[in-house]
C-alpha cells in the first residue's frame, strides 16, 4: 500500500501540468490483488492510475488496499480508509457480494462510493443512493443484450449460470428480452471447475444455442471441456465470459464465441486508442474490460473534482453525474440511478496477430439503461 | 432421460471419480505409513499443473510438461518433507493440521509471486482432442476417456507396487509396525521422504491431467484437496482400496447428483426454482453421505485392520 | 495469586482495553474497530478452546457456529427493517441481547446434531467429519436464495443494546470486551469444574473415565455443545461489527484460523484464544501494510510457531501450561 502511494505521488509530482481542484481530493480504493480473482482487481488497479497518472494533479492521493476476496476483510479496510486515512470517496471493489458488504455503509457514513464493476440490483433500483455511482454498467445488462441477440435466429436456448444472486440476475436478465422457448436453465455450484454433467445435458437438450455466465476459471474449465466434447451448438455469454483477462488461459476453443460488451479494444474512437495505447505501453498487456470501467470511473471522479468540492457532497455528486469525459467506450451518461446509459455491443473472440481478443460484430442495444431505474426515487 | 445420456453421465462419474483417486491414494498412503494428515496436498496438484503449464508452454509439448509436473511435485514433495514434514511425525493431528495449512498459504501465494494473477494456458495434445462415438449414438471427449484409462493404470501399478516390490513390502510393514521396520535396519527417513514424494508425483500428475481441461491457476487444488478428504474418510483412511471405492462413489453421486436433482425437483416446484433448490442439495450431496457413512460406520467402509 | 500467567493474563486484558481507549483519545478510531475485532475473534476461540484444548476434540468445521450466530443476527434483523414475519409470527428484532440468545440456542442446537454424529468418530476423522458438516452448511448459506446466497446479508443499521448507542465504536467495542471477558470466565468455571476434570480426564485417557462410570461420549457431547454456543455468540457479535454476514464466515479457512488463533496463543491456556487474537489480527494488518504478498509471510510465521514455538505466545511469555 505504501508502495502504491509513493507510486502515485511520483507519477504526480513528475507531471507539470493538471487542473488544481477546488479541494484536496483522497480516494481509497479497495479490491482485490492476491487470490484466485487478483487478475481482475489487478486491472482495476492499473485502469484507475492510468487515468490518475495521465491527469497529472498533484491535489489527489489514492490509497489502494488488497481485499483478499473477502467480504469481512473488506468491510475493515473501509472502516479504516474513512476512519483513519479520512478519504473522501471510495472504489475498486470488482466483487457484488464485497460491494454488499461496503457500499451501503459507506454512503450511510457521507462518503462517496463510485462502483468500477459489481452493480448489484439491490442497489440500482428502490435502495438507490444519491452517494453512490456506478461507472460500469448495472450487472443485469450484459445478460439482456445477449438476450437480445438470441432472439435474432435461436429457437430454444440452454442457458446456465452459477448458484449465486449475480447468477440468477444473470438468467434472469436474459430471460427479460429473449422470446424464444428454454432448453433447460441450469444453476451450478459457485466455483465448480468439472462440467461433465452439464455438457452431457447440453447434447442431450437439442438446444440450438447456449448461453453461460461463467466468470474467471469457472469459465476457462468450461470452454475448455466443451471445445472437446464434440458437442456444435454455439455458445455465447456475457462479456466477462470471454474477457482480456481469461481468454489466454482459455485458448483457441474461445474462437467464434459470441459476448455482449460495452467495450472492445478495437472501438474506432480517439478515446479507446489514446487508452489502449497508453495501457500497454505503462503495463505491456492488452486491458481488459474492468480496466475501462476503472479508467472511466476516476476519469468521472477527475472530472467532477476540477469543477466542485468533494467536501459539498451535494454540488460535487451534481458534477459527478454530469459524467464529463471522453470514455473509450463511446457515448456515456448516467441515468436516474446513477447507473450508465450507454450502447451495448456484440462482440466475437477472434485472433488478431496470434493474440486473442475480442472484435466488435454489431451494436445489439442503443443507448440502454437498466431495468430498476423506474423504482429509484433520485 | 435417455439410456445414452445416462451412460456418458456415469462416465463423467466415473472420470470424476479416477481423478479424485489420484489424489486421495498419496493422502491415504501418507496417512497410512507416516500417520500424517497433509492440507498441503492440494498445493502439490497446484504445483503439478503450473509446472506442466509451464513447460509445455516453453517446449510445446504437452508429453514433456506432463513428466515436468510429475517431477516437478515429486521434488516440491520431498523437499517440503525434508524441511517441514518430518518434524511433525511425532506430533499430533493438531499440529500437523496448523503447519500445513500454513503451507497452503505459502505455497499459493509464492505460486502467484512466480506466475503473476492470471490463469495460465495449457491444452490438450492434439493425440487426445476431439470426442469419440458411443454406443447410443453419443459422443464422448477422448481426453475424459484417455484420464479414466491413466488413473486406471496408476491403480494398477500401485497395486503392483505395493504387493510385488521390495518398497511396497517396506511400506506395508511400515503402515503396520513402524518401530519394528525401523529396527530391521530399513532407513526408515528415506523411506518417508520417498512415500511422500509419491503421493506428491501422484498428485502433481492429477494436477497436470486435470489441468488441461480446467484451469491452472492459484488456488484450483482446494476444493480437490477437500473432495479427496471426503473421499479417504469414506474409504477408510490409510487403506488404497478404501480410496478407490470411496473415489468412483464421490464421483458417481457428486455427477449424478448434479445431473438428476434438478429434474427431480421439477416434480415439486416451477423449473427455475427446481434448478436452484435441486442445485442446492446437489452441492451438499457428497457431504451428506458421507455423514451417513461415518455415522454407521464411524471408521469408514474399509479401515485398516491396525491402529 | 499472582503467578507469572496470572500477570500475563492481566496485561492481556487491560492492554486490550487500553488500546481503543488510547484510540479514542487520539482520534484514530479504526484502532477501536481492530480491537473490536480482535475481542470478537479471541471469544470465539475461546469457545473453541473448550472442546480443542480441555476435550482435545479437533473441530475443524467450528465456523458453522460462527456462521450461524452471524446469520442469526442477519436474519433477524433484516425481518425487523423489513417487517416480514420470520416464523410463529415473530417478525424479527433490533435488540442485541434477543438475538445472542436465538444466535446461542441455534448455535448449541446445531452443534448437537453435529456433535451426536461426529462424536462416533474419533481422530483424524473427527477433524474431517466437523470439516464436511461445515461444508454442508456452507453450500447451503451460498445456494439458498431467500438471504442473500453468496452476495451475503447487509445489516444496515447496526442492532441495538438498551441505553447504549452502539454506533459509537468505543461502546460497541466495550460491549464485546465485557462479553469476552464473562466467556473467558466461563471457560475457566468450566475447566475448573468436576465436568472440565472429566473432559479432561476423558482425552487422557478414555478406558479410565468410563470405568469411574462417567460417559465419556456425554461428557464430550455437552463439551461440545458449550463449546459450540460460545462461538455461535461471536459469530452474532462479529455480524454486527461487520454489518455484514456471508457465507465466507462459515468457509473452512474460517475454522482454520479459528484453529490458528488458538494456537499461536496456546492450546488450551485461558488467555490463549485472546493472545492468539491479537497476534493475528496485528500481523494481518501490520503485513498487509508492508505487502501484497502478506499472506505468504503469514504462512511462514505460522509454520515457525508450530515447528518451534510450541506453547504459542502464552508460552514463550508465561512459561509452560500448568494444566490441562
Amino acid at each position: 500500500m505504501k508502495k502504491m502511494l509513493a507510486a502515485a505521488s511520483l507519477a504526480l509530482s513528475l507531471s507539470a501540468s493538471g487542473l488544481a481542484f477546488a479541494e484536496p481530493l483522497k480516494i481509497g480504493m479497495i479490491t482485490t490483488l492476491s487470490g484466485g480473482g487478483a487478475g481482475l482487481g489487478i486491472d482495476t488497479r492499473d485502469g484507475f492510475m492510468l487515468a490518475i497518472k495521465n491527469a497529472g494533479n498533484k491535489d489527489i492521493t489514492v490509497v489502494t488496499e488488497d481485499d483478499a476476496q473477502k467480504p469481512e476483510l473488506a468491510v475493515q479496510i473501509a472502516d479504516k480508509m474513512i476512519q483513519s486515512d479520512k478519504v473522501d470517496i471510495l472504489t475498486g471493489i470488482v466483487w457484488s457480494n464485497l460491494l454488499m458488504a461496503v457500499a451501503p455503509s459507506a454512503v450511510a457514513q457521507g462518503k462517496f462510493y463510485v462502483s468500477t464493476n459489481a452493480a448489484p440490483a439491490a442497489l440500482a433500483g428502490a435502495n438507490c443512493n444519491k452517494l453512490y455511482f456506478n461507472a460500469a454498467y448495472q450487472n443485469d445488462n450484459l445478460h439482456e443484450a445477449m438476450g437480445e441477440y438470441a432472439n435474432k435466429g435461436y429457437k430454444k436456448m440452454f442457458i446456465l449460470a452459477p448458484n449465486y444472486p449475480a447468477g440468477k440476475d444473470s438468467l434472469t436478465g436474459f430471460k427479460r428480452y429473449y422470446k424464444g422457448q428454454l432448453a433447460a436453465e441450469v444453476y451450478t455450484q459457485v466455483g465448480q471447475t468439472d462440467y461433465a454433467a452439464e455438457i452431457a445435458q447440453m447434447r442431450a437438450s437439442g438446444a440450438d444455442g447456449i448461453f453461460v455466465f461463467l466468470p474467471g476459471g469457472m469459465g476457462i474449465a468450461f470452454m475448455k471441456q466443451f471445445a472437446q466434447s464434440g458437442v456444435k451448438i454455439p455458445v455465447m455469454g456475457p462479456g466477462f465470459s470471454f474477457s482480456q483477462d481469461v481468454l489466454p488461459a482459455i485458448g483457441d476453443a474461445a474462437l467464434g464465441a459470441k459476448a455482449s460488451g460495452q467495450w472492445a479494444p478495437d472501438f474506432d474512437n480517439a478515446a479507446s486508442k489514446k487508452f489502449l495505447a497508453d495501457f500497454q505501453k505503462e503495463y505491456n498487456r492488452l486491458p481488459s474490460i474492468y480496466a475501462v470501467q476503472a479508467y472511466d470511473a476516476a476519469q468521472l471522479i477527475l472530472a467532477a473534482a476540477s469543477k466542485a468540492s468533494v467536501k459539498d457532497a451535494a454540488a460535487f455528486g451534481t458534477e459527478l453525474k454530469k459524467a464529463d469525459i471522453q470514455s473509450p467506450r463511446g457515448k456515456f451518461k448516467f441515468n436516474t440511478n446513477q447507473h450508465p446509459i450507454q450502447d451495448i455491443y456484440l462482440t466475437e473472440v477472434v485472433k488478431n496477430n496470434g493474440v486473442l481478443t475480442n472484435k466488435t460484430v454489431e451494436k445489439i442495444f442503443a443507448d440502454h439503461g437498466d431495468a430498476y431505474a423506474k423504482d429509484c426515487k433520485l | 432421460m435417455t439410456i445414452a445420456l445416462a451412460l456418458e453421465q456415469l462416465l463423467n462419474g466415473l472420470q470424476l471419480g479416477v481423478m479424485l483417486f489420484l489424489m486421495a491414494a498419496g493422502l491415504t498412503l501418507i496417512f497410512g505409513v507416516m500417520g500424517l494428515i497433509n492440507l498441503a496436498h492440494g498445493s502439490l496438484y497446484m504445483v503439478g499443473a503450473f509446472a506442466c503449464a509451464t513447460v509445455a508452454a516453453w517446449t510445446g509439448s504437452f508429453w514433456i510438461g506432463l513428466v515436468a509436473s510429475l517431477v516437478a511435485a515429486a521434488a516440491a514433495g520431498a523437499i517440503v518433507e525434508l524441511v517441514v514434514i518430518r518434524r511433525l511425525y511425532d506430533r499430533d493431528h493438531l499440529d500437523q493440521v496448523l503447519a500445513t495449512f500454513a503451507l497452503i498459504l505459502m505455497f499459493s501465494e509464492g505460486t502467484r509471486w512466480l506466475f503473476g494473477s492470471f490463469p495460465l494456458y495449457l491444452d490438450i495434445p492434439p493425440l487426445l482432442q476431439g470426442a469419440v462415438g458411443l454406443p447410443g449414438g453419443t459422443e464422448y471427449p477422448v481426453y475424459r476417456l484417455a484420464i479414466i484409462a491413466a488413473g486406471a493404470l496408476v491403480a494398477f501399478g500401485l497395486y503392483m507396487l505395493i504387493s510385488r516390490t521390495r518398497l511396497g513390502m517396506r511400506i506395508r510393514a511400515g503402515e503396520s509396525d513402524r518401530e519394528m521396520i525401523g529396527a530391521l535396519g530399513v532407513d526408515i527417513r528415506t523411506l518417508y521422504t520417498v512415500v511422500f514424494a509419491l503421493g506428491a508425483a501422484l498428485a502433481g500428475f492429477a494436477g497436470a491431467m486435470v489441468g488441461a481441461i480446467q484451469s491452472v491457476q492459484v488456488g484450483m487444488g482446494e476444493p480437490v484437496l477437500i473432495l479427496a478428504f471426503v473421499v479417504i474418510v469414506i474409504g477408510g483412511i490409510g487403506s488404497i482400496k478404501g480410496a478407490l471405492l470411496g473415489a468412483l462413489l464421490v464421483g458417481v453421486t457428486d455427477t449424478m447428483g448434479r445431473f438428476l436433482l434438478p429434474k427431480l425437483m421439477l416434480l415439486f416446484v416451477p423449473p427455475a426454482q427446481a434448478g436452484m433448490i435441486g442445485g442446492a442439495i446437489a452441492s451438499m450431496l457428497i457431504y451428506i453421505v458421507m455423514a451417513v457413512i461415518l455415522a454407521v460406520k464411524p471408521r469408514g467402509l474399509f479401515p485398516p485392520a491396525h491402529a | 495469586m499472582l503467578t507469572r500467567e496470572n500477570l500475563v493474563n492481566l496485561i492481556l486484558a487491560l492492554g486490550l482495553l487500553a488500546v481503543p481507549l488510547a484510540a479514542n483519545a487520539l482520534g484514530q478510531p479504526f484502532y477501536i474497530t481492530l480491537a473490536t475485532r480482535v475481542a470478537i475473534l479471541a471469544l470465539a476461540a475461546t469457545g473453541l478452546n473448550l472442546a480443542l484444548g480441555v476435550g482435545g476434540l479437533v473441530s475443524f468445521g467450528h465456523a458453522a457456529f460462527f456462521g450461524i450466530g452471524g446469520y442469526v443476527a442477519g436474519i433477524v434483523a433484516a425481518h425487523n427493517f423489513s417487517g416480514d414475519p420470520l416464523l410463529f409470527g415473530f417478525s424479527g428484532t433490533n435488540q442485541m441481547w434477543i438475538i445472542w440468545i436465538v444466535a446461542v440456542a441455534l448455535a448449541g442446537l446445531v452443534g448437537l446434531a453435529i456433535g451426536v454424529i461426529s462424536l462416533r468418530t474419533s481422530g483424524v476423522y473427527f477433524i474431517m467429519i466437523t470439516l464436511a458438516f461445515a461444508q454442508m452448511v456452507y453450500y447451503f448459506a451460498v445456494s439458498w436464495p431467500a438471504y442473500g446466497g453468496e452476495d451475503g446479508l447487509s445489516i444496515l443499521v447496526r442492532n441495538q443494546f438498551p441505553g447504549v448507542m452502539t454506533m459509537v465504536p468505543l461502546n460497541y467495542f466495550l460491549i464485546c470486551y465485557i462479553i469476552l471477558l464473562l466467556g473467558i470466565a466461563l471457560f475457566a468455571i468450566l475447566r475448573a469444574s468436576r465436568f472440565g476434570a472429566a473432559l479432561q480426564a476423558a482425552r487422557q485417557n478414555e478406558v479410565r473415565v468410563a470405568t469411574v462410570g462417567i460417559q465419556p461420549y456425554r461428557i464430550r457431547l455437552t463439551g461440545f455443545v458449550l463449546s459450540a454456543m460460545i462461538t455461535g455468540l461471536a459469530g452474532a457479535l462479529f455480524a454486527d461489527l461487520n454489518r455484514f454476514v456471508s457465507p465466507s464466515m462459515l468457509s473452512w479457512h474460517m475454522s482454520g484460523e479459528l484453529i490458528v488463533l488458538i494456537i499461536l496463543g496456546g492450546t488450551g491456556r485461558l488467555f490463549g484464544p485472546l493472545a492468539g487474537a491479537a497476534l493475528y489480527v496485528a500481523f494481518e494488518y501490520a503485513l498487509g501494510g508492508v505487502t501484497e504478498r502478506w499472506q505468504f509471510f503469514l504462512g511462514l510465521i505460522l509454520l515457525l510457531v508450530v515447528l518451534f514455538a510450541r506453547g504459542g505466545l502464552l508460552g514463550v511469555l508465561a512459561g509452560k501450561a500448568r494444566h490441562g
